[in-house]
């Protein structure tokens, strides 16, 4: 089972150590992070996304927050939130592909954010489903480079159940 | 008024009450080596090897239940720290360890004698702290130390460069210690304990598993009283001995791969397990799966982590493990049920298991068994003493022969298995306890890690008794090899042995040997008559000696095999494949 869990740090020097360690040292695994300051700049936020049945999630939790420098872990999996990624492709489709390069895009919401003489760069954002589709679809005329920042999440106001 | 950061390292470490610290100098420490030169105090005890150093402020911990302190130099001396740190961490005794480094602005040049201490101890300390301010530092040696001593203790590293010990600037000790990501729960939740309540009353084969919890938490006093108001026999983890009398007609000794027959039958046959500050590692639980199969399982422990880690668990309490027996007596009080009857068949099934395979050995009159050793040491110190144990079957004998009545009286690495632990933390805690007799139960190849201590000892007058039990092997090591490897022997006869006597002469400190079994009593009557130096005792034992019952690797903890079935392991082996 797949987690999206956030973790609110000090900003301190090798705190991102500490959790990667607390990772790797316990052979759990990262599929993605993303740091970033929050509105207070002596903290951080970090959203990880892992995976493992219920007891190695309840450990990952369970380490996290027992870091001295974890302020406050949450894990998504029963909490209606909003998740989002962002990417940029470059592409590099043969000339007659170029309309249906961009169309595609455009139907994904797309942002042409560079063009060269023979390549674009899309900028798509979304939840996983949105993002793998589009990476499905654009595949085959020829991805050049790729990039993504890994999820980000967040709570959704008022309404939160568990299931 | 203006200090130098080296005067205010001193004046925060008296602020907290540190009296000893362990150290080992160098290049970057020189100015708190400096202080220390003038320091009434504080007093640093000069080991021989970074290791020795925190093992020995891990035993002054352990004996004395306060903060155990080592100072060290960067690099090299960092590094030599590393096992004592790891040591301390798994077994959660509070130390904070001080390592000098280079300068703030050569960090990260690969300068000389630079190492990357706090990365390298991430993993193994509870915190660490690199000073890069100099204006940090009191409240950083603050921090530490509460750290290192609440909610589930451990080892905290505070890296130091040179430049932090050497500025200046004002002395300003904080108030309080608050950080707002660390709060550890301290009392359990009311619901859970009134279930845990029900739970025990309603049990008929109940169990109670001690472990080192209990020592760290001082709750050896609600411990018995839970124990006997509610009629529930007591196993204890290695960790754990002490926690409850060891002689008393409720304790079954240790589980685990080498508990007793009764405790670990007791576990496996129980219909409620109370583990009390343990975290079931696998040398207790033997095969996860087949663990403690009709038992009804709590877990009262401190740290949430523990819990539900490597067994089910059916009730969680998290808080510290004496505020919640407190509450639970309250609870069982208030319940007034009569245990006493319903647990009369289950005491009477455990004493006759008792009976039934006792822990033994075959005693020989012409040869020395390593368990006669133990035995005699129990006798001759009437039970009284701090036993420090090394790491393979002497600390499996000094754990199944002496009886430990009360806490802090049983130093053993558990978590870590260090050879070369138990030398330095007689050391330390003969200095934490300086009119308590201390004993360090030794094998031959694990003296050898840290017997450059020896001088420690002798200069500090320290009347230390290490009893090795010289049987020519890495012991623990041959006993697998015997049992599981064809009695090949690769690599574990030690071939050349020092003479201990003559090592301990060199020493300054007096050496004894017994090689026969009417030797043994003089020998240790001999020693404890020395008040001021070390003892080393070279008991020559039964080389072909094993621990019993023994429990396989990866079998149940009632699947042991026993010294009458040596001759024929394979069939229960097989069995249990
Ligand atoms: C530092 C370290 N290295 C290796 C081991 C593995 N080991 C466990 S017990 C043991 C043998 C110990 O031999 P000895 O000290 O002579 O004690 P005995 O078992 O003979 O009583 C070894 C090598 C260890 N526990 N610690």
């Amino acid at each position: 089972m797949r987690h999206t869990i956030s973790v609110l740090v000090e900003n301190k020097f090798g705190v991102l150590s500490r959790i990667s360690g607390l990772f790797s040292g316990r052979g759990f695994n990262i599929e993605s992070l993303s740091v970033g300051e929050t509105i207070d700049p002596a903290v951080s936020l970090m959203t990880i996304v892992t995976s493992g049945d219920d007891r190695i999630v309840e450990q990952i939790t369970k380490q996290l927050n027992k870091l001295i420098d974890a302020i406050k872990v949450i894990d998504f999996i029963n909490i209606d939130h909003v998740e989002r990624e962002m990417i940029l492709v470059k592409i590099a489709p043969k000339k007659n592909d170029k309309t249906e390069v961009l169309k595609l895009a455009e139907i994904f919401r797309g942002r042409i954010v560079d063009s060269g003489a023979s390549t674009f760069t899309v900028q798509i954002t979304g939840n996983e489903s949105k993002i793998q589709a589009f990476i499905e679809l654009i595949k085959p005329y020829g991805i050049k480079e790729f990039v993504r920042t890994g999820k980000v999440a967040i709570a959704r106001e008022g309404i939160k159940k568990t299931k | 008024m203006k200090m130098s950061g080296a005067e205010i390292l001193i004046k925060s470490l008296k602020k907290e009450g540190v009296r000893h610290i362990f150290g080992y100098p160098g290049g970057v420490v020189l100015n708190i080596f400096d202080v220390l030169y003038d320091e009434k105090d504080v007093e640093l005890i000069l080991t021989r090897h970074e290791q020795g150093a925190v093992h020995a402020a891990d035993g002054y911990a352990r004996a004395s239940g306060k903060v155990g302190v080592a100072i060290v130099t960067s690099g090299p001396g960092a590094t030599n720290t590393v096992t004592g740190i790891a040591t301390a961490s798994m077994d959660s005794i509070p130390l904070v360890v001080f390592s000098g480094q280079v300068p703030t602005l050569l960090i990260g040049n690969d300068a000389f004698q630079e190492a990357d201490i706090v990365g390298i101890t991430r993993p193994c300390t509870k915190h660490n702290y690199l000073v890069k301010d100099i204006k940090d530092l009191a409240g950083t040696v603050k921090e530490a130390f509460h750290v290192a001593s609440t909610g589930r203790p451990g080892p905290v590293l505070i890296d130091l460069p040179k430049d932090v010990t050497a500025g200046t600037t004002e002395f300003k000790w904080p108030g309080d210690v608050s950080i707002r990501s660390y709060n550890p729960t301290y009392h359990g939740n009311k619901w859970m304990i009134k279930q845990a309540a029900q739970m025990i009353t309603k049990a008929k084969k109940p169990v109670i598993m001690a472990g080192g919890g209990v020592i760290l938490s001082g709750a050896s006093k609600e411990l018995k009283e839970l124990a006997e108001i509610t009629k529930t026999p007591v196993t204890m983890t290695l960790m754990g001995l002490g926690s409850f009398p060891g002689t008393h007609k409720l304790s079954m000794g240790m589980l685990g791969m080498h508990g007793t027959y009764y405790a670990n039958n007791a576990v496996q046959n129980s219909d409620l397990l109370i583990g009390i500050g343990v975290r079931f590692d696998d040398r207790v639980t033997g095969k996860t799966s087949a663990f403690a199969p009709y038992a009804k399982i709590i877990q009262i422990d401190i740290d949430p982590t523990s819990i539900r880690k490597n067994v089910r668990v059916d009730l969680p309490v998290v808080g510290d493990v004496k505020n919640v027996l407190i509450d639970i007596i309250k609870a069982m009080k208030e319940q007034k049920s009569q245990w006493g009857a319903v647990r009369n068949a289950w005491i009477k099934q455990i004493d006759k298991w008792k009976k039934e395979k006792p822990l033994s050995y075959k005693f020989d009159k012409n040869i020395i068994k390593p368990e006669f050793v133990v035995e005699k040491i129990y006798e001759v110190s009437k039970g009284k003493a701090i036993i420090c144990t090394e790491v393979g079957q002497n600390q499996m004998w000094a754990a199944q022969f002496y009886k430990y009545d009360n806490p802090r009286k049983w130093l053993s690495s558990g978590g870590l298995g260090t050879m070369g632990y138990g030398f330095p933390a007689a050391i330390g805690a003969q200095i934490a306890c300086p009119d308590k007799l201390v004993f360090d139960i030794a094998g031959d190849g694990s003296i050898q890690m840290n017997i450059q201590e020896l001088a420690t000892a002798v200069i500090n007058k320290l009347p230390v008794k290490v009893a090795i039990l010289n049987n020519g092997f890495l012991g623990m090591v041959r006993q697998w090899q015997e049992l599981f490897f064809k009695e090949r022997y690769s690599h574990t006869r030690l071939g050349v042995v020092p003479d201990f006597v003559k090592v301990a002469e060199a020493y300054g400190a007096v050496g004894l040997r017994a090689v026969k079994p009417d030797e043994v009593e003089p020998v240790l009557k001999e020693a404890l008559k020395i008040k001021d130096k070390p003892v080393f005792m070279d008991f020559v034992v039964d080389w072909k000696e094993k621990v019993y019952p023994m429990v396989p690797a990866g079998a149940a903890i009632d699947e042991m095999i026993f010294e009458e079935e040596e001759k024929k392991p394979e069939k229960k082996l097989k069995a249990v494949k």
